[in-house]
Formats: C-alpha cells, structure tokens, sequence
C-alpha cells in the first residue's frame, strides 16, 4: 500500500513542478525520436524517410505528454484550476454583477448563520453541563402563575432527597431571589449584588467545577456555619479584577464578613440557563433550617442515575411526591405535592421551539429568495453569454465541461457571499450574545462553532447548485447553431428565456409575500400585546432598591418607610411615591387565601399573588383602585390586618357580593378587605392576571425586600440623583442601586416577542427588497430587449401614455400572480405561526390586506422605472441602433 | 486510487516495462518501446509514445528509478532501471498473471468439454 502514498505525493509534487517536468519530457522524447531516426537511418532508409518512420512509430507527440500529464499529476485539479481563472477573469469582466450578487449572497448567508447559531445553541446543542441529558427540572403538574407552584419547601425537598431511587442527586435553588438583594461594603460606596441560594450539591448535579477555589463543603449548609461565597466569572472579573487571592479572603456583605471559598467558571452562566436576563455575582449555601417555616421556596433540579428513563423516574415522583409533607412540624397543613419531571434542556429551551423554528424558516426562506434573485441574474448573464458558450461547444467543449464551468462560477460566487456572510453571522451573533436585556435562555452561550461552520458550507454549496442549475441547464440545451445564426433579439429561445425569468419572479414575489404576512402578523400581535391594559402605567414610573437596618423591628421599619416615601415625595417633579417588596413582572411569589367562612372550591387556600406594600404604592403605579380606599400609614403603625384584593379575587371569593369589610384569611390570620383593585397582570404582559392582594407592610406581614416606587411627570432618569440623595440621608450605606424604568419590567417581559417580531421584520424587508430588485431587473432587461420594437410601436403612433402603461401593466401581472400564489402560501404559514399570535387570528384580513397593497405598491415602482425609460425611447434612435 | 482506473492495456504496459527491465537492466524509454516490439514480434500495437506515461506512473510508485546518461551512441538519454520494490511487485504481478491464465486456460478448456456432452 505503500505505493499508494508515494504515488500521490508525487503526484501532488509534479502538479507543482509543471515546467521543469514539462521540459525535462520533451527532452526525453526529442532523444528518443533521434534514436529513432538513427536506427532507422542504419537500417538504410533515406532520411527524410528515416525521420516520417520514427514519428509514426512513436505516435502523436502531442497526444504522449497529454497522457504523461495526465498519469504523473493532478488532471482534476488542473481543470478546476483553470475553471476557477477563467471564473475570476470573466466576474473581474463583470465586476459589477459580481459585486451585487456577494452581497445578496451575504446578506441572505449570514442571516442564516446568525439564526442557525441561535437555534444551534437553544435547540440543537446540549445544555453545557456534562451528560445534560440526565439532568432534570422538577415542579408541581398544572403549575399555576407564579414561581411558588414551581418550588418546594425544605422539608419536601429533603424528604425527597432521601425517598427517591431514581436520582444520583437532587438539590435546588432559591426560587424568590430578587435583583441587588446583597450590599458589597468595603468601598467607597456599597455596590448592589445579586446573589442566588443554592441547596447542597447544586454545583455537583450540574457537574461544574469552580475555576478557582473550591465548591460549598457540607458543614456550610447548617446554622450559625461560617458564612461562605462563590462568584460568579463576570463579578470576579469585574469586581476583583480577576485577582486569584480573593479566594479564601472575606468580604464584607451586607455587614457579616463572608469568606469567598472559589470562583465559578466562565462557562457557567446561572442566568442564562435558570433566570433569562438576569445577571447573577455570587452564590451562597441555602441553609435548610433556616428556611423550614417559610413555605415553597426551592425550584428543584435533579441527575437521574445513568440509564434511568425519565418515565421510570416521573412514575416513581408520582408515588413519592403525593406522600411528602408540606412541612414536618405542621402534619395538619397537608401533603399535597405533585411532582412533573422535565428534561432540563426541554424545561428551558422547549416554549422557545416554535418560534425558533419559525425563524429558521423564515432565514431559509430569505434563502431561496436570494437564490431565485441570483438564479435570475444568471439567466440574465446567460442570454448575454449564450454566444460565447455556443462558441465553446462548436470548439469542441462538451456539455459537462460547460455545466461544470458555469457550477464552478456559482460555487467562487456562493463561496465568496459565504465568507462575507460568515463575518456579517459572526457579528450578530457577538451582538446577540451580549443583549443582556433580552430574557431568552442561554442567549449568551450563542456563538459561532463547528456545526455552524457545517452549516454554513452546507447551505453555500447548496444554494450555489440551487441558483447554478437553471441558468447551466439553460445553456447546455440550447441549440448550437440557433444561438450561433440569432443575431439580436426577437428569436423563440429569447422567449423561452423571458418565460423563465418571469417564473423566477413571481416565486420570489410570493416568497417576499409570505414573509411579509408573517412579519405582519407578528407586528399586529405586538401591536396588541403593547396595548393590552396592564393594570398599571409603567410609563414615567420607576423603582430603586431600598437598603435600611430596622432592626428586626416593625415599627422602626414602618418609619423608615414612611420616612422615605415623605421626603420622595417632596423631590420636585414627584407625583407619587410608594413601596412595596415586589414587583409585576419580575420575581413573583405566591401564598393562599380564601374568604372566611367562604365556600369556593369548598373553602380551599387559593394561590395568590402576594405585595407587601405602603400606602401610595398602588398611585405611583398607576393601579386603579375601584372600590373601597388605599392602606395608610396607621394600618402600618398599629398592625392592621387589612387587605386590598383584585378583581379576580373579589369576583372568585364573593361573586355577587360587594367585598368591602369582608374577611380574607391569608398569611395566618385573618384580614379585612379594604378596597379592590383593577386586575394587574403581574408575570407577563400576554398573560391573563391572577389572583393578587396588596397587605400593609406590618408585624403580620414581613416584606422580603423594599422598592421605592416613584411616579413623576419628569423622564425618570432625570429624576435618578435626587432620589438616590434623598435616600443617602436616611441612610448613608444605601448601595448604588439602578433607578429603573417600570417600562423595563414590562419591555424585559416582552423582549422575547420583540425579538422575533423584530427578526422576523428585518428578513421580510430584506425579502421586499430582493422582490424589488428582482422584478426591476426582469421588466428592465425585457425593456432593454424590446427596445427596437418599442421603437416600432412608437413610429406606427403608440403614444408615450401607451407604452408606459403597457410595460407597468406587464409589471403588475407578474406581481398580482406572486401575490395570489404568495396569500396561499401565508395561509398556511400562518397556521404554522398561530400560537406565536397575539389577539390575532393567523388569517387577519386587515394584515393580508395591507401586505398584499404593499407588495403590489413596490412592485409598481420597480416597474415605473423601467416603463420611465421605455416611454421615453426615441424611435429613430431606437431603429437606428440594430 | 488511479489502479482501478487503469484499462487493461494500461495494466500491462506497466508489467511489460517491468519485466523488460528485469531482464535487459537498465535501459531508456526508446529501448524499453523496442524491446518490447520485439519480444512481442510486433503483435501488439504500441504507440511508442505512450511508454512515458507508463514510464512516469511506475516511477511515481517507486518501482523504478531514473537517470539521465549517456546512450552507446553518445547520445543523452533517460536510463531507468528496476528497484527492489519494484522486482517484488514484478514477482506479484507475475504470480497474478500466471494464476489467471492457468484458471482462464482451465475454465475455456471445461467449456469445451461441455460442448461435447
């Protein structure tokens, strides 16, 4: 075998050595034929005879080095090499067709690139943890709204822990985490952190490892144990410098001197994966016994042991999860769990499918469009070539050689659009990894890999045969001596030619057309996902997290508060000022309820949204009140349990009823109802409201955190200062915290709808404008064609009017066909982007309507221009040119 | 690779080149062409131009080596002769074309006999 290897090593050496070899055989050859002669000559031939003899002996000189050649180099590669030099002299020749179609080429390419990283890295790619596929979510079937039905109490958790066979480990985190819950203290000003609690053995069911340092040890996760940290890469970098010694320093957080015992790799991206958009600094243990009172708080993750099913693992949570108590201390509060078990990678990538898919379809669809746009330029390249390519097949070139040649153009010019689409991909996709805002999932591990270099020549070569074949299959089946006797234009196989060209258009307009009505549909959801009542103004509304000390202490905190709200309110500009610990569409919690003595779902406790407010709250949000009054600072002061309930709560517990004075049972006690308030939708714009009520912030009632909402008639960020001087002075340590928009709330909770209604827009417009260039191209280069039959018509009297109407009307026709093919496709595109709908039905008329005039408005313009110029063709110049 | 490419006249050309060398050491291309006109009694039609592309094919595979010197009748010429690796695979090839004639000598003959019963 080894001959094999040297052969090809010196056949790859000849392929460099041409000349030399080329020289060193004709010597050879000449000797040969010497000896030839010579022997010849001896023999006693004359030697003009001498000399005829060798030659026909030794054969066709010319034809024996062809074979040497052939036999010693690299004959494939010598043709492509001269396919690619002509390719290059003649693009070179037409450098502007090249230049358009690389673009088009790399626009349409590096959509694609772009989105196939995306779907790449939230579809197709594992999670990045090691054997991802064993990594499971566990929450309660038919989760209600709200993070509590998705989480567990401790006891739960452990029982759990310790019951279930199917699990190398179970572990979790917790669920309620609000952002800038810790104050870094240490520098010239306390800095905001947002840390998470993890459950014992969280890092080790995911299977990450620390890049510095070490994970928590398990005497960190009892009581009064020394309190310990892990950073998150970006904090550490950002806050420490990436300074290795911090490990096994402490820190000063919220005033107890933590001990940071490792860093957490750069890989590892909390947010990305468990809270979309949420940026995460550092990780403390959640310590059981501290929270056993405190209800679910614990959303759980688990490992199944290698070759357990998820079937096997869910039929055993469904014997388990209905035996776990509640909590062990209180057997009477039940033990209702349900457990649904998830694949992780399904529980967080898995609503995102559809739209993703959709999107992928749309970029494939921009695809063929710029295919049949650069089929279509082709066609245009190959009537003007088609002498120069019947010259070649008279030559002696054959049919494959030509295709191969024309392929061989398609693959310089998709390989060319590839490379440049590949920056354009790469540029998005670095763009896309660092939208922190946007709250998809692992939207930061996005970026450009292997399999999205696959993909990427997979689609160039498939889009370089996709748009080369029509135009080679054209050429090739022409007829030699028709194209070589036709001279100018009126001939049937310029027809034939038109014909096609048309075909190609009308495709195009209707894949413009569907993309169009998608993005359409997409817009008018947006539309009306923007002006769905939200129950509050987030406009000119904006929070700021509140640090203070009160000691443990429910009358100093009501001070505080109250403290805070006064002097906000007193800042020029300010409307109202409110607090509450929570926020609508951020994190969320959830408690039950019911009316006492009430009998709705025979008298069950009812999840139930749950804020812990001050009065003004509920004016600085822009939350009607529609019956009863707000909660005042004496309700705070003196511990009233009063309560304030939404709609959805009054008309459940008290249907009929005015529920004014009634008494709600919540949070252990008892609470009158004071006033009612318009519905909130509180987890998501798209989602309707839930069951929600606003207690004072009293010694019933704890708050888990403090933001200070203020409404002004100001921009808040002008406001932004003055609010955070003000809250200097009652208190000197409160950290930088961002005075942030309500509307980020609402825009965070809509980003993801933004972003594909976004996409989406941006690829119809791209395909808008390729129909566009598409349809000019074809009605100019017609016009082009016919000139000295416009001239004709002119000369026999055709007005000006005339011929502009003809060519605009002819321009239409081909339109309103790619409109009426490209509605019945949106048709059932729409079905296929129905759930991605929003208030509207996937056959919007209106929608329809509005694209299909839009379309047709453009390609009127692309018409006119061309009809412009064959108004204005002068006949006798016209007549005089062929 | 290029071996299931090569036609059977190609195939043998190669192993005549070989064989020739063996037996006459080494040689130039006009003799090696000679040589085998000769041998053959002129019976098979041989281009003598297409002996470089064998020539340059067995080289490349290591089975011959080249050299220009100087032929009988001072003239320059390129002398090829046999390398080791290539008496082994003249050995092969030999063995091959010996085994396929005795099976295509033994399996005409049986179709003979055949026509008789």
């Amino acid at each position: 075998m080894m001959h094999f290897v040297r052969e090809a090593l010196n056949r790859l050496r000849s392929f460099f050595r041409k000349g030399p070899l080329d020289r060193e055989l004709d010597a050879e050859m000449a000797s040969h034929i010497e000896m030839a002669i010579e022997e010849n000559v001896r023999r006693g031939l004359p030697p003009e005879e001498a000399r005829r003899h060798a030659l026909v002996q030794f054969g066709g000189v010319q034809q024996a080095r062809e074979r040497q050649r052939e036999s010693r180099g690299l004959p494939w590669l010598d043709v492509l090499m001269q396919d690619l030099r002509f390719t290059f002299r003649t693009l070179r020749r037409d450098r502007g067709f090249a230049i358009v179609a690389v673009l088009i080429l790399a626009l349409g390419i590096g959509a694609n690139v772009a989105v196939f990283s995306v779907v790449n890295t939230i579809l197709l790619r594992p999670l990045p943890f090691p054997a991802a596929q064993q990594l499971v979510r566990i929450v309660e079937k038919n989760p209600k709204a709200g993070e509590s039905s998705k989480t567990y109490t401790a006891d739960a958790t452990q029982d759990f822990q310790q019951q279930n066979r199917s699990f190398q480990s179970v572990s979790g985190y917790f669920a309620f985490t609000g952002p800038d819950n810790y104050k870094l203290i240490g520098g010239d000003q306390p800095v905001p952190l947002t840390g998470i609690l993890v459950a014992e053995g969280f890092f080790q069911t995911l299977g990450v490892k620390p890049s510095a340092g070490r994970l928590f040890r398990s005497e960190e996760f009892v009581q009064h144990a020394q309190p310990v940290a892990l950073l998150s890469y970006p904090f550490w970098k950002r806050q420490f410098g990436g300074d290795r010694s911090i490990v096994g320093r402490t820190i000063d957080l919220n005033n107890t001197a933590v001990t940071v015992v490792g860093v957490m790799p750069d890989t590892f991206d909390f947010g990305s994966v468990f809270s979309p958009g949420a940026k995460i600094d550092l990780f403390t243990p959640y310590i059981m016994d501290d929270f056993r009172n405190d209800g679910n708080d614990l959303a759980l993750i688990g490992r199944l042991k290698p070759g357990v099913t998820l079937a096997q693992a869910q039929s055993e949570a469904d014997q388990l999860f209905p035996q776990l108590y509640f909590e062990h201390k209180h057997p009477e509060y039940g033990k209702h769990y349900t457990g649904q078990l998830t694949g992780l990678k399904e529980y967080v990538s898995g609503k995102l499918r559809r739209a993703l898919i959709v999107l992928w379809c749309a970029v494939g669809l921009i695809l063929l469009i710029v295919c049949v746009n650069l089929s279509n330029l082709l066609l245009a390249r190959a009537a003007a070539r088609s002498k120069e390519f019947a010259m070649r097949g008279a030559l002696g070139a054959g049919r494959g050689r030509l295709m191969r040649q024309l392929l061989t153009e398609s693959l310089v010019l998709s390989g060319a659009g590839a490379l440049l689409g590949l920056v354009l991909g790469f540029a998005s996709v670095f763009y896309l990894a660092h939208q922190g805002s946007l709250a998809l999932p692992l939207l930061s591990m996005v970026r450009v890999d292997g399999a999205v270099l696959a993909w990427t020549l997979l689609i160039a070569v498939g889009a370089a045969v996709l748009f080369g074949l029509t135009p080679s299959l054209r050429i090739s089946s022409g007829n030699l001596q028709e194209t070589l006797k036709e001279s100018g234009q009126g001939a049937s196989a310029s027809r034939k030619h038109d014909r096609m060209r048309s075909a190609l258009v009308i495709t195009e307009v209707a894949l413009a057309c569907v993309l169009l009505v998608g993005a359409g549909l997409l817009l008018r959801s947006f539309l009306r996902v923007l002006d769905v009542d939200l129950g509050f103004e987030p406009s000119r509304a904006a929070a700021i997290s509140v640090d203070y000390d009160d000691g443990r202490s429910a009358a100093k905190r009501a001070a505080i508060w109250q403290e805070a709200v006064r002097r906000a309110s007193l800042i020029p500009g300010v409307e109202a000022a409110g607090i509450s610990d929570n926020l609508p569409m951020s994190r969320n919690r959830s408690w039950g309820v019911k009316a006492k003595g009430g009998d709705y779902d025979s008298g069950k406790f009812q999840g139930v949204f749950v804020y812990i407010v001050s009065p003004g709250y509920i004016k600085s949000m822009g939350m009607r009140l529609v019956e009863g009054r707000d909660i005042n600072w004496a309700d705070l002061s003196d511990n009233q349990a009063v309560v304030i309930i939404n709609e959805t709560v009054a008309r459940k517990l008290w249907p009929g009823q005015n529920p004014i004075g009634r008494t709600a049972l919540t949070g252990g006690t008892e609470a009158r109802v004071i006033g009612v308030i318009a519905d909130v939708r509180e987890t998501g714009a798209e989602d309707a409201a839930g069951w929600q009520i606003y207690l004072p912030a009293s010694k019933n009632f704890g708050p888990e955190g403090c933001y200070l909402v203020v409404r002004s008639k100001l921009p808040p960020g002008t406001l932004a200062t003055s609010v955070m001087r003000t809250l200097r002075q009652i208190n000197p340590g409160q950290p930088a915290t961002e005075f942030k928009p309500i509307q980020n709330l609402v825009d965070h909770a809509t980003s993801p709808r933004r972003f594909f209604f976004l996409l989406v827009s941006i690829f119809a417009g791209l395909g808008l404008l390729l129909a566009t260039l598409g349809i000019y191209g074809v009605v100019s280069y017609s016009v082009t064609r016919e000139t000295q039959q416009i001239g004709i018509r002119m000369a026999l009297g055709a007005t000006q009017e005339r011929v502009l109407f003809d060519v605009i009307w002819k321009t239409l026709r081909l339109a309103f066909i790619g409109i009426s093919a490209g509605v019945v496709g949106s048709l059932m595109f729409a079905r296929l982007i129905a759930s991605l709908l929003f208030g509207t039905a996937p056959n919007d008329l209106p929608t329809f309507a509005m694209m299909a005039a839009l379309l047709g408005t453009v390609a009127l313009l692309a018409g006119y221009l061309p009809a412009r110029r064959a108004s204005r063709i002068d006949p006798i110049i016209a007549l005089r040119t062929n | 690779m290029s071996e299931t490419k090569l036609d059977l006249l190609q195939g043998t050309l190669d192993l005549m080149v070989l064989q020739t060398l063996e037996a006459m050491g080494p040689l130039h291309g006009y003799g090696i062409a000679r040589r085998i006109e000769q041998v053959s009694g002129n019976e098979i039609l041989l281009n003598q131009g297409t002996i470089y592309a064998s020539l340059v094919r067995v080289q490349q595979r290591g089975w011959i080596a080249a050299k220009w010197g100087t032929s009988d009748n001072n003239r320059k010429a390129k002398f090829y002769s046999i390398t080791k690796a290539g008496q082994k695979q003249l050995a092969r090839d030999i063995a091959y074309w010996q085994r396929l004639a005795g099976v295509m000598g033994r399996v005409l003959g049986m179709q003979s006999e055949g026509g008789e019963q």
